[in-house]
Formats: C-alpha cells, sequence, structure tokens
C-alpha cells in the first residue's frame, strides 16, 4: 500500500523538473527539430513537385518538338513543291519565251530576206534595163552609124509594121 | 509493425521454458531437504548464528521504492542529502547519519528535533524506545504511527529525475544542434538516432488523435514520451547510474498524469464539456450518465498514473522475484533455471520500456484530442 501513496517532495521534485525540462525542450529542442523537420518534408514536396513538372515540361517540349519538326518538314515540303512549281513554271515561260523570240527573229529575218530580196530584184531591174538601154544604145548606135544602115533598119521595121 | 510472427515463435519456447521452471520447483525441495541435513550436521560444528530468514517479499518491495541512500557495491552505500521542512524551519542533514539503520534504532538530533528511519522513511521520533531498541511505535497492522516531517530529500530518485532531465537536455540539444550546423540536410549521427522516434510521435501519435491541432501539444507529449522511455531504460540498468525505479514511482506517474488531465480539461471545447452534462441521450438517463461522465474525467488520468506505475513496478518485482528465488530456496543450483528466465522478462522489460512510453503518451494524446475535437 506504501507504494500507492504519492510523496510529497518527489512530487514537487517531478513538477519541478518536469516542466522546467518541457519548457526548456519546447523553446530549444521541440521547436526547432520540428520546423527543420517541416521545412525540409516543405523541401522534399516541392523537389519532387518540381520534378514532376519539370518531367511534364520535358513531355511537353518533347511534344511541342515533334510538332515544330512535323511543322518544319510539311513547310519544307511545300517549299520544295513550290519551288518545283515556279522552276517549272520558270523553265515554261523562258521555253515559250524563247519560242517566241526564235519565231520573232525568223519573222524579222525572213522579212529582211524578203526585203532584200525585193530590193536585190529592183537593183537588179534597174541594172537590167539601164543594161538594156546601154546595149540597145550601143546596138542603135552601132547600128546608126551610117546612112544606109538607118535606112535599112528603119525599112525593116516598117516591113514588118506592114506586115502586122 | 508485424511483430505477430516473433511473437508465436517467443510464446511457444516460453512454453518450454515455463515448464522447465515449474518442474523444478517439484525436484527442489528433495534437492533442499537433502542440503537440510548436511547444513544442520555443519551447523553443529559451528558457532550458533541468528538465523536470518529471506523474505522475498520485503526483499523486492525494498528494491522498487524510493531510498535516501544509494547502494553502489557490497557493502558501499552513498548517503544521500536529506531536507526536512519542520515547525523549527529546513532541517538538513546526510542520510548516513543513520549508519545504515533502516528500523528507527538511530536518533538523529538536528535544531532540537529527533528523527528516526524506518523503511526508507523519515519520521520524528519517539521520546522512549520500544522493548525492541526502536524510536517508533507500530499499530496493530505493523504501520509506523510517529508523525512524519515533510521530506524534500534529495533521494535516489531525485537523483535519478535530475540526472534524467540532464540527459534529456544533453540528447536533444545535441540533436536540435544537429538541425542547425546542417540546415536543410539528411540527419547524421545522434539526430538520425532520434529523428524516427519523434517523427513517430508525431506521425502515429499526435496527428492521428488532434488531427490539424497537432502542434500545440507537440512538446508536451515529445517530453512526457523521451521522459519516460528513458527513465524506464534507466531503471533498467542495475547499477549505479541507473537502479533507481522513477517510472514506477506513483509520485511521478501522478504528476505526469495531472499534466494531462490539465491539458485536456484547459483546453476541452463546448463539445467536450457538452458531451459530459448534456450528452445526447433521454433526460431521465442524465441521472445515471452525467455522473459516471464525471467520474470519467478523473479516472482516465488515474488509469494513466496506475498503468505505467504498476507496469514498470511489476516488471522489477518480476525480476527481483526471480533472482531472489535463489535465496528462497537457499540453493546456487536455483539459478540455472531462474537467471535465465530473469533475464527474458528483462527482455520483455526493455519492450515494455517502450510501449508503456508509447501507451501513455498516445493516451495522453487520445483525451486531449477528444477535448478538443471539432463537431460539425
Amino acid at each position: 500500500m506504501e507504494l500507492l501513496l504519492p510523496e510529497i517532495g518527489l512530487v514537487v521534485f517531478q513538477t519541478i523538473a518536469f516542466l522546467l525540462l518541457m519548457f526548456v525542450l519546447a523553446k530549444f529542442a521541440w521547436k526547432p527539430i520540428l520546423a527543420s523537420i517541416k521545412e525540409r518534408e516543405h523541401t522534399i514536396d516541392e523537389a519532387l513537385n518540381q520534378a514532376e513538372l519539370a518531367k511534364q515540361e520535358m513531355v511537353r517540349l518533347a511534344a511541342q518538338n515533334e510538332e515544330t519538326m512535323k511543322q518544319a518538314r510539311a513547310e519544307r515540303d511545300l517549299i520544295l513543291k513550290e519551288a518545283k512549281t515556279l522552276k517549272d513554271s520558270i523553265v515554261n515561260e523562258a521555253k515559250q519565251q524563247a519560242h517566241a523570240e526564235g519565231a520573232k527573229l525568223i519573222e524579222k529575218a525572213r522579212i529582211e530576206i524578203e526585203n532584200q530580196k525585193k530590193a536585190a530584184l529592183a537593183e537588179l531591174k534597174n541594172q537590167v534595163s539601164t543594161l538594156s538601154i546601154d546595149i540597145a544604145e550601143r546596138v542603135l548606135r552601132g547600128q546608126l552609124a551610117d546612112k544606109a544602115k538607118q535606112q535599112e533598119l528603119v525599112a525593116g521595121l516598117l516591113k514588118d509594121v506592114e506586115l502586122n | 509493425m508485424d511483430c505477430s510472427h516473433v511473437f508465436d515463435f517467443k510464446v511457444s519456447r516460453l512454453i518450454v521454458v515455463f515448464t522447465l521452471f515449474l518442474a523444478f520447483f517439484f525436484v527442489t525441495p528433495l534437492l533442499y531437504a537433502q542440503e537440510d541435513t548436511l547444513k544442520t550436521t555443519e551447523a553443529a560444528h559451528a558457532e550458533p548464528e541468528a538465523e536470518k530468514k529471506f523474505n522475498l517479499g520485503k526483499f523486492a518491495l525494498h528494491h522498487v521504492a524510493d531510498s535516501h541512500s544509494w547502494h553502489v557495491f557490497g557493502d558501499y552505500t552513498i548517503g544521500l542529502p536529506v531536507i526536512l521542512y519542520t515547525p523549527a524551519g529546513l532541517v538538513t542533514f546526510n542520510a548516513s547519519d543513520f549508519h545504515g539503520d533502516d528500523d528507527a534504532k538511530v536518533v538523529v538530533e538536528r535544531a532540537g528535533q529527533r528523527f528516526v528511519s524506518v523503511h526508507d522513511k523519515i519520521y520524528y521520533a519517539s521520546a522512549q524506545a520500544n522493548e525492541h531498541g526502536a524510536y517508533a511505535e507500530h499499530d496493530a497492522a505493523g504501520k509506523v504511527k510517529n508523525a512524519r516531517p515533510l521530506d524534500f530529500s534529495i533521494t535516489k530518485n531525485v537523483c535519478t529525475l535530475l540526472l534524467s532531465v540532464v540527459l534529456l537536455l544533453a540528447v536533444f540539444l545535441k540533436v536540435a544542434n544537429g538541425y542547425k550546423v546542417r540546415k536543410g540536410k539528411s540527419p547524421r549521427g545522434i539526430q538520425s538516432w532520434f529523428e524516427p522516434l519523434i517523427m513517430f510521435v508525431r506521425d502515429d501519435i499526435a496527428i492521428p488523435n488532434l488531427g490539424h491541432k497537432y502542434e500545440r501539444f507537440m512538446p508536451y507529449l515529445l517530453t512526457v514520451f523521451f521522459f519516460i522511455w528513458f527513465n524506464n531504460m534507466l531503471g533498467l540498468i542495475p547499477f549505479l547510474p541507473g537502479g533507481a525505479n522513477l517510472t514506477g514511482n506513483i509520485s511521478i506517474t501522478v504528476v505526469l498524469a495531472t499534466i494531462t488531465f490539465l491539458l485536456v480539461n484547459f483546453n476541452g471545447n463546448k463539445y467536450y464539456w457538452k458531451h459530459i452534462f448534456t450528452p445526447d441521450v433521454p433526460w431521465w438517463l442524465y441521472i445515471v450518465l452525467v455522473p459516471v461522465e464525471i467520474i470519467g474525467i478523473f479516472t482516465k488520468p488515474i488509469a494513466l498514473a496506475i498503468r505505467l506505475f504498476a507496469n514498470i513496478t511489476a516488471g522489477h518485482i518480476l525480476v527481483l522475484a526471480l533472482i531472489g528465488l535463489i535465496f528462497v530456496f537457499n540453493s546456487v543450483f536455483v539459478s540455472f533455471v531462474s537467471v535465465p528466465f530473469a533475464l527474458f522478462i528483462y527482455g520483455i522489460e526493455l519492450l515494455v520500456a517502450f510501449i508503456q512510453a508509447f501507451i501513455f503518451t498516445i493516451l495522453s494524446a487520445l483525451f486531449i484530442g477528444m477535448a478538443v475535437e471539432d463537431h460539425h
């Protein structure tokens, strides 16, 4: 039964010692310890969240990259196609232009040739007529050098006229 | 924590050991009887000696009780300071002034007052010695009738209390320092020994019972947990720095339970008091229920105090009783059974030391939690 009776001295010492211990530990141990643990947990959570976010960001970036690549490829294809069309059209145009130019040159050459031909012909005609006149003049001069021959000629001419 | 497989294993072993132990009791008396005849023949030649019968109950109770002296080894004992508050003021002397007397035979006279020591308690001495030469009067039940001064002595338990306070301060200030030095880094050394326990108190004791209000009560819960655990362990050390049965002393557990009681009732919200005085039952049941609830306010901390005291004291008594059996049977052969068995109990005591600290703390948290709980 004596064991079950509290002793005043021990009760007083225990109360003082325990409360003192509790206040000192609360101020200098529990508070900083719990604060540090909490802070560290917070940091860990934060870091994990950050990692998760980074992972998501990476996935997003990868998707974006893929998208960009696809877009770039499509753009390249488009550009190539456009370039091809453009090239074709340029080539075609050049061809046509060359054709037209060629045709024009040929035409021009033809006209020139024609003109030259005409000019040459006219020249030739003139020359021929001059020559003819010259010849005729020389012939006539030879023939009309003496009177007899002139007579003869006139007579011949007259003879022909009479025959018609 | 799932320890059931360990427990099953232990239990089967325990049964074997216990059976052997019981069997021993049937065999020993025979050996004992033989030795007795030998002894009587020897005694016939030896000096007649006053047979001092070994009293197991007295032996065990003496060891679990508080004391004014601290036994070191053999016959060497340290006398501790005695501080008495008497009508003539404070009286101090050293317990060794009693010269080891514990039967009121040695009177110490200080400041005109005379004191004797009986069963490690100090009484005012009677004017006259009785027929046994003791300056104390006993009633029919063997209780001392003399008056007692208020005893504020630095007893064995007070020494251990101060030691444990110093130890706790040293350990946890060092732990706290670790957090300051390695701010935001992982724990190291002693810090990593105690961080899991601090986390255990926070995550498995405080938060489940107190919810978001846990932070206010953490200093008390942590202090009470480590105080009880450290002192339970110190109590298990059988020699000098330990050896005092501090947490198995009702004075200590009563103070701890009273702090829990005060915390519960000073933090109790209106729902807590409403639950006690106007519970949700038909009014005519109030006649029974309200008194029961009011008694319940007090039985909870009383149960807390007695649970801790009884568990720790019982463990100590068990070990002492097993060792004491050697002396009861006065045979060294008993030690082959009682020492291993005592060691086994000792091992269990190591677990109990932790479990009782845990139970006291979790029940405190539970009672506080019930008082501060919000009802929506």
